[in-house]
């Protein structure tokens, strides 16, 4: 059961113990702020590296808008994030992350670590508490140590670091996916007779991003919303710096790559 | 006495005034179309059906019989356009026994109308009805609150529109067979990959004075991509509780056990049922 | 005399009666949200080989009345952009006035700063989204189509009432993204397709969908604007829907039973 604050005030219908009354009562034109353009986001992360993935579907409705429009944007300082519900919100977000890792860098003099900028998309979220932000983010980004992390978030700032997560519309059909062949959830090894449980372990990314693409092929067989097209962007550990980037302020040590590949379009 | 149960809708207006939601019924959020020919008459339709954003089935059947030569294609509540056409099927059946001849489209056409106008839009059921009869083929739409209208060409459902359009852009006069099985399967395509109600493949009927074809998945344009990686879980990864073996012969004392051929792949072809008058 | 500090300078109450402080707050939040009154129905715009052609009718209707049929829906901002609004006619004259003051305020031949498309489309976005923020939008769809003066790369992009944006080779507003985006779609269904698009097809893709519209949208008109922009401008024209066909009615008779 989803809390109260999951959902923007404008989408909750106030408890009415009357009978429904439609026709004497007079109705009053109700314009919400809010929409929902679909799609699906997963964040996964590794030792080494970062997947965030998502559709490059648009929707309203039962309408497609574009079949090519993106929800995982560089965010600077090697950081990744990944927005899905109203996109007008969900790329507004992105902006004004986009802008504050920027004022970070130049007021500072350093690249803002992945646990300080979670942090403040946590504040960014929290002041729009009575009329939020329609969107779940995803941060992904290197930790200090280059140990990939993924940030997850409600629509109001509650986060979490988290090894796995999926967002968005097929979030309830990728989510068992991940506990089952991520984190290997409820699995025994083999000959224990139930007595050892498997345990998760760092997973090869070639592995990985086959699964995230698995996931999101299954998703699009299920989840009307979900298609187009798919956007995997990865963060691996950047090369050692070579003499002449010592002295490159723009050097995060994070590699970012981003790789477009279709998906099924009905 | 036939009919609908009625006792429970007071009970339910109240849980549902206190905030209970209203139950899901599948809805096939659906794109579907018909054109005359000459020399008969095309139906085709989609084949998702979908509850809420969820597909519920990725390749169910919209056309449904009504007699050898009268089909019908149903978008809105799949429960309704399943019953209705089923009760219409019998009802027309007996009229036909009755009066010692072949049920005519016009009358399938007034039996939906009638029985849909007396539920007053709460049977939702948008039909596209077609067939040949004695005194010709025919076309026509039933919407859930008893219109009709009578067309050359037709689309309903969500993706109605899509299909329209190819309509509206490429329908001509006089069409032959080939090109109305073709002109209606793009319009299918079209509410397909612009609807999200519609979705997988196309199925398409062809109607003509001496047989009706049905031709299901005629167009398969949306086939599921290999996976990546195989899913195959190691023996013992489930734990075993409890183990209690029961052999076959054991179970032959209580019920009938056959032998099936050890193949249960079925993949998907063009199967063509013929109808003959 | 007034025992109380509280009363003090102030109107009497027991001459005047209590002071009504009702209109200072009132129990209702303010709220601005209207609804549209007099709009227009759809807008079309498709990329082709080095340009874009983006298309809308003349009508502006009060509710099922089609009030006006001369109203220009097609609006050119500065040399190479060219917007269209669907939706509320005078939400899309107070944003005319936007533009026409922004390029005031902005627009410097010495300079080698220029508003074009991508310019045009963030500003419009942005005063829709914050609109939007302010519970008092601005009901409309909008279309913004242009050409890169040096590269001659196409642009065209959507916003709407509540800033939702995005790009697409082929866009349309309203009843047109049902009914036209399908057609357009089998023509232009990526980039690479509106490479290949010459602006003579383009062109005539956007008089069969407006003819569409005009078979299938009650609230559309026969006359329309279209605007096409290239490298090297904007070129503009009105246009009457040709070459109807009602051959279907022909053979209609009646919706059921009837034969004559």
């Amino acid at each position: 059961m989803a809390s109260s604050y999951m959902l923007p005030y404008a989408q909750q219908a106030p408890p009415s113990y009357a009978h429904p009354t439609e026709a004497s009562q007079p109705r009053q034109h109700h314009w919400s702020p809010y929409t929902e353009n679909g799609g699906v986001i997963l964040g996964i992360a590794g030792k080494d590296y970062v997947i965030l993935a998502g559709d490059t579907r648009s929707s309203e409705g039962y309408n497609i808008n574009t079949r090519t429009a993106r929800k995982v944007f560089s965010v600077g300082s090697g950081l990744i994030l990944g927005v899905v519900g109203m996109s007008a919100d969900g790329e507004e977000l992105a902006r004004k992350v986009t802008r504050k890792i920027d004022d970070y860098k130049r007021n500072h003099d350093k690249h803002i670590t992945v646990s300080a900028a979670a942090v403040m998309l946590s504040r960014i979220l929290y002041q729009k508490r009575f009329f939020p932000y329609y969107c779940q983010p995803l941060l992904g980004g290197l930790d200090e140590n280059g140990v990939g992390a993924i940030y997850t978030y409600d629509y109001v700032g509650s986060f979490e670091r988290e090894q796995s997560r999926a967002f968005g519309s097929a979030a309830a059909l990728i989510t068992p996916f991940l506990d089952n062949q991520i984190n290997l959830k409820n699995q025994f090894v083999p000959g224990s007779n139930g007595e050892q449980p498997k345990q998760a372990g760092d997973l090869p990314r070639a592995t990985v991003e086959k699964i995230v693409k698995d996931a999101f092929t299954s998703a699009v067989e299920r989840q009307i919303e979900v298609g187009d097209g798919l956007q995997l962007v990865t963060i691996t550990r950047a090369p050692p710096r070579t003499e002449e980037e010592a002295d490159d302020d723009d050097w995060t040590g994070a590699a970012i790559s981003v790789e477009l590949s279709p998906l099924k379009k009905d | 006495m036939g009919g609908f149960d009625f006792s429970n809708h007071t009970r339910n207006a109240a849980l549902m005034a206190a905030g209970m939601p209203a139950p899901k019924a599948t809805s096939t959020g659906t794109t579907i179309v018909g054109c005359l020919f000459d020399g008969g008459v095309v139906i085709a339709a989609d084949t998702r059906a979908t509850s809420g954003s969820i597909v519920a089935d990725k390749n169910c059947e919209k056309l449904h019989y009504i007699s050898p030569q009268i089909w019908c294609a149903g978008a809105g509540t799949a429960a309704d356009t399943e019953f209705t056409t089923a009760i219409v099927s019998s009802n027309l059946e007996l009229h036909a026994l009755s009066t010692g001849r072949k049920p005519r489209v016009v009358t399938c056409m007034t039996m939906l109308k009638q029985h849909l106008f007396k539920y007053q839009g709460h049977i939702g059921a948008y039909l596209v009805v077609a067939g040949c009869d004695p005194t010709g083929s025919h076309l026509y739409t039933v919407h859930a609150h008893g219109s009709t209208d009578r067309l050359p060409y037709v689309t309903m459902g969500s993706g109605s529109l899509a299909a329209m359009s190819v309509f509206e852009t490429q329908w001509k006069k006089g069409l032959d067979r080939e090109a109305a099985v073709k002109l209606c399967s793009e319009a299918i395509l079209s509410g397909i990959f612009n609807d999200l109600g519609s979705g997988s493949n196309v199925d398409v009927c062809v109607i003509t004075p001496d047989k009706a074809t049905l031709m299901r998945n005629y167009i398969t344009p949306n086939v599921r991509a290999p996976k990546e990686l195989q899913y195959k879980f190691e023996k013992g990864t489930t734990a075993v509780l409890q183990e209690k073996l029961i052999s076959k012969d054991e179970l032959r004392r209580y019920i009938t056990v056959t032998e099936l051929d050890a193949q249960g792949d079925s993949s998907l072809t063009t199967d063509v049922m013929q109808v003959d008058a | 005399m007034n025992q109380f500090p509280h009363g003090w300078g102030r109107p009497r109450d027991d001459v005047y009666g209590a002071y009504d402080a009702s209109y200072l707050n009132s129990t209702e939040p303010v709220t601005h949200t209207q609804r549209p009154i007099v709009t227009g129905t759809s807008v079309l715009g498709v990329k082709f080989k080095d340009g874009v052609i983006i298309a809308a009718d003349n009508i502006a209707s009060y509710g099922s009345l089609a009030r006006y049929d001369n109203v220009e829906r097609l609006l050119q901002v500065g040399t190479h952009t060219v917007i269209g609004a669907g939706g509320d006619i005078s939400d899309m004259q107070y944003l005319h006035l936007l533009l026409d003051n922004l390029l005031i305020r902005e627009q410097y031949p010495a300079d080698d700063h220029h508003l074009y498309a991508p310019q045009v489309h963030t500003y419009l976005s942005r005063v829709l989204y914050q609109r939007r923020n302010k519970f008092d939008p601005l009901w409309n769809s909008i279309l913004t189509a242009g050409a890169d003066p040096k590269t001659s790369e196409p642009f065209l992009s959507y916003v709407d009432l509540r800033g939702t944006t995005f790009s697409a080779p082929a866009l349309a507003t309203g009843f047109g993204a049902h009914l036209a985006v399908p057609i357009l779609r089998r023509y232009v269904p990526d980039d690479a397709a509106a490479e290949a698009l010459t602006q003579e097809d383009a062109e005539k893709l956007v008089e069969e969908c407006m003819k569409v519209l005009w078979y299938r949208d009650a609230r559309s008109g026969v006359t329309y604007s279209w605007a096409v922009i290239k490298k090297d401008g904007v070129e503009t024209g009105n246009k009457k829907i040709e070459n109807q066909s009602w051959k279907f009615a022909e053979m209609i008779k009646g919706y059921g039973a009837q034969n004559i």
